[in-house]
């Protein structure tokens, strides 16, 4: 290339990049968002609340696709093949719900320690070696997406074990940034005050950071792979994820309606007490099938049985507290939220988790759409509800603690965002609740998981049209996240009044 | 009110017996994790050596224990050779790290366990679809080199793509589900028939 053809690139380049930094100025300006609001720990927990909603979205979108896949199989195919599109679906589903753990934690910190948070750098540091690695992995999914047979494709690629397909280097980062995260918290913790809550927050990361390490480990065996892997699957999201949003409710009660410490604190012990009580045994349920002992059969039903009991503690807690300071909040959108999450973590964890955990019943329904009729309702239910109300409440004093009650302007958008995500949600629950009723029946029951039987079971009408209505509920699914989005980005922008104060 | 309150509403009450019950179960969880491990070591009665693959597989109906379970036949060498337990585990590793590398767990399900675009692995090696027991291998080695040609969609036009698997690997992942078809997985899945089945 001649030396005024890359003169040419260069300019055309650098116009490119002057505009979109206007582009971005622009947003900026119409965003109108000041950051001196929000100490600097805050300003850290809302950038990791930024990613994980731009992870929310590619959760959606990969989601999208994978259903139309369902329905057109040939829709990308080799190109973006429905392993590829899903494996970034629930990928992004557990990387955004960490980020917004991990934003909420350091949103409540400060307040709870008293006392500034002490390797703030280190944090923001670790924030953006995360977000890099993220990229790094999801790129890699997309572009590369297999390897050879080999160890370097599972060091490198993808270690092709559902939920943590993250490659190896990448699982050394993550514990590597979950390490300074936790560091942050007990040093904080430490500096300032310790609490009920600080207490039981610092003991449930340790069990969380930990408990990713089981999953570290390659294993010819594939009993013994199963085994390890559900030590961390399962005990993440049934135990410490549970009692990681137990806390977060239990602080956000606090701020948020008023609730005395106390009571919060005590529920905060039952909760931990039933939850672990039940969930870590619990664990038996995904040890029927994987070639291990026939005495799983009866501690994991037994167990699993039980895990709903202290959900509907969280019900009671959220609702009586609600009901006894007569709704009087401090943030509408955030306390619809969290009693949405009461319910959805009841609903979806609980009852549909009990619906088909009974061994008798699970020989059945083990490995059919009905698991995804629960994951939907669980992982949203439980864990994308708590965050989004937390959203609510990092906007709210991102644009200096402004009300958020009644008679805010376009009140109509955080409702619309509520019905349309939860709407859609219950709607994709019930479709794959269908699929999974039929399938279970039909290639299961009837027959007997033969690959003829499962593609009797997928080619019935009563699956196609289940499938259809799944399609259908994602995209209502996605029209409420575009409006979350929207309203998140414009709520409370035109507000004088500061938020009620809550006694 | 300075009254104390009773046991059942106190904080410490509820803090010892948190921390309680959780150690204890974990505690518990620890021990039955030492005995599931042994109890499940290839080679053991419920996990078979990975030199059952030199063996005949079949899954029938056992009335004694009132469910399916794995039956463990005379010799019927995989690719015709006799492969020693230390060969058998090389071959079963290849085809379990190319399981992993391919993400077929992101389509398939393995023991009931991952996706649902694609039928379930755990007694592939048995299923019907690969219409005698003389034809298996070599059609289960011709579909996983080339799937789009080899497709077998049972009139879905869901096919399997193209993983770029190599004849060796495609070699592995057969040996792999053969001996993932010997393990005793409690009955499940339930109402298999066999490719050994008689009508």
């Amino acid at each position: 290339m001649s030396t005024e053809g890359s003169e040419a690139v260069i300019q055309q380049a650098s116009g490119w990049l002057d505009k979109a930094r206007t582009q971005w100025q622009h947003f900026n300006t119409w965003l109108e968002l000041d950051s001196s609001h929000l100490s600097p720990g805050r300003q850290l927990s809302v950038k990791y609340f930024t990613v994980a909603v731009i992870l929310f979205f590619a959760q959606i979108l990969f989601g999208l696709l994978a259903a139309t896949q369902f329905l057109a199989p040939g829709f990308l195919y080799e190109i973006l093949d429905f392993s590829v599109n899903r494996m970034v679906h629930i990928n992004a589903m557990v990387v955004w719900m960490l980020y917004g753990f991990i934003g909420c934690v350091y949103w409540l910190l400060e307040e709870e320690s008293g006392t500034e948070i002490v390797g703030l750098k280190l944090g923001n540091i670790a924030f953006w070696v995360l977000t890099s690695a993220v990229t790094v992995v999801v790129l890699v999914y997309l572009l590369i997406q297999i390897g050879p047979g080999k160890d370097s494709s599972l060091w490198l690629i993808n270690e092709g074990r559902e939920y943590i397909e993250a490659p190896r280097w990448a699982d050394i980062g993550i514990v590597v940034v979950i390490l300074i995260f936790f560091y942050n918290v007990v040093a904080t913790f430490s500096k300032g005050k310790w609490s009920g809550i600080a207490g039981v927050l610092t003991l449930d990361l340790i069990a969380l950071a930990g408990l990713y390490v089981a999953g570290m480990f390659y294993m010819t065996n594939i009993t013994h792979d199963q085994y390890w892997w559900w030590w961390v699957i399962h005990l993440w999201v049934e135990a410490t994820w549970e009692v990681l949003v137990g806390v977060i409710m239990a602080w956000s009660l606090m701020k948020l309606l008023g609730v005395k410490r106390k009571i919060v604190e005590i529920w905060l012990y039952i909760e931990v007490a039933l939850m672990f009580g039940s969930g870590i045994l619990g664990l038996g349920h995904h040890y029927f099938w994987i070639g291990t002992p026939e005495y799983w059969l009866t501690i994991g039903g037994f167990f699993s049985a039980l895990e709903p009991i202290p959900l509907v503690a969280m019900v009671v807690h959220a609702l009586y507290d609600a009901g006894t300071h007569s709704f009087k909040n401090s943030n509408h959108p955030a306390v619809a939220w969290i009693i949405a999450q009461a319910f959805g973590n009841f609903f979806g964890a609980g009852v549909w988790g009990f619906m088909h955990t009974l061994p008798q019943i699970n020989l059945y329904t083990h490995g059919t759409q009905w698991s995804a009729s629960h994951g939907h309702l669980a992982f949203f239910g439980a864990y994308a509800t708590i965050n989004i109300a937390f959203f609510y409440l990092a906007i709210q004093h991102w644009r200096g603690n402004v009300w958020m009650g009644g008679g805010m302007a376009n009140n109509w958008r955080w409702k619309w965002a509520l019905g349309l995500l939860n709407g859609g949600v219950l709607g994709m629950t019930i479709a794959l609740l269908i699929a999974g009723y039929e399938q279970s029946f039909i290639e299961r029951a009837v027959g007997g998981s033969t690959w003829g039987g499962y593609f009797d079971a997928q080619n019935h009408p009563a699956f196609v049209s289940a499938m259809a209505w799944r399609l259908f509920f994602g995209l209502v699914t996605a029209a409420g996240f575009v409006l979350l989005v929207w309203d998140l980005m414009t709520i409370g922008k035109t507000e004088t009044r500061k938020a009620q104060v809550i006694e | 009110m300075t009254e104390t309150p009773p046991l059942w509403a106190s904080e410490s009450f509820w803090k010892k017996t948190a921390i309680w019950v959780t150690a204890g179960s974990f505690l518990i969880l620890v021990v039955l994790t030492f005995d599931s491990l042994s109890q499940t070591t290839a080679g053991s009665k419920r996990v078979p050596g990975y030199a059952v693959i030199n063996k005949k597989i079949d899954y029938r109906f056992d009335k004694a224990v009132n469910k399916f379970m794995p039956v463990i036949g005379d010799d019927e060498l995989l690719f015709g050779q006799a492969l020693s337990e230390e060969d058998a585990k090389a071959l079963v590793d290849l085809g379990k790290k190319t399981v992993q590398s391919k993400n077929c767990m992101n389509c398939h399900t393995l023991l009931g366990n991952g996706a649902y675009y694609a039928p379930d692995l755990t007694k592939a090696w048995l299923d019907q679809g690969w219409v005698s027991p003389e034809l298996r291998e070599d059609l289960m080695v011709k579909f996983l080199m080339d799937p789009e040609k080899n497709a077998r969609t049972f009139g879905s036009n869901r096919k399997m793509p193209n993983l770029k698997i190599t004849e060796t690997e495609a070699k592995g992942i057969v040996a792999f589900l053969k001996w993932m078809s010997s393990i005793d997985t409690n009955g499940f899945p339930y109402n298999f028939k066999t490719i050994e089945a008689e009508e």
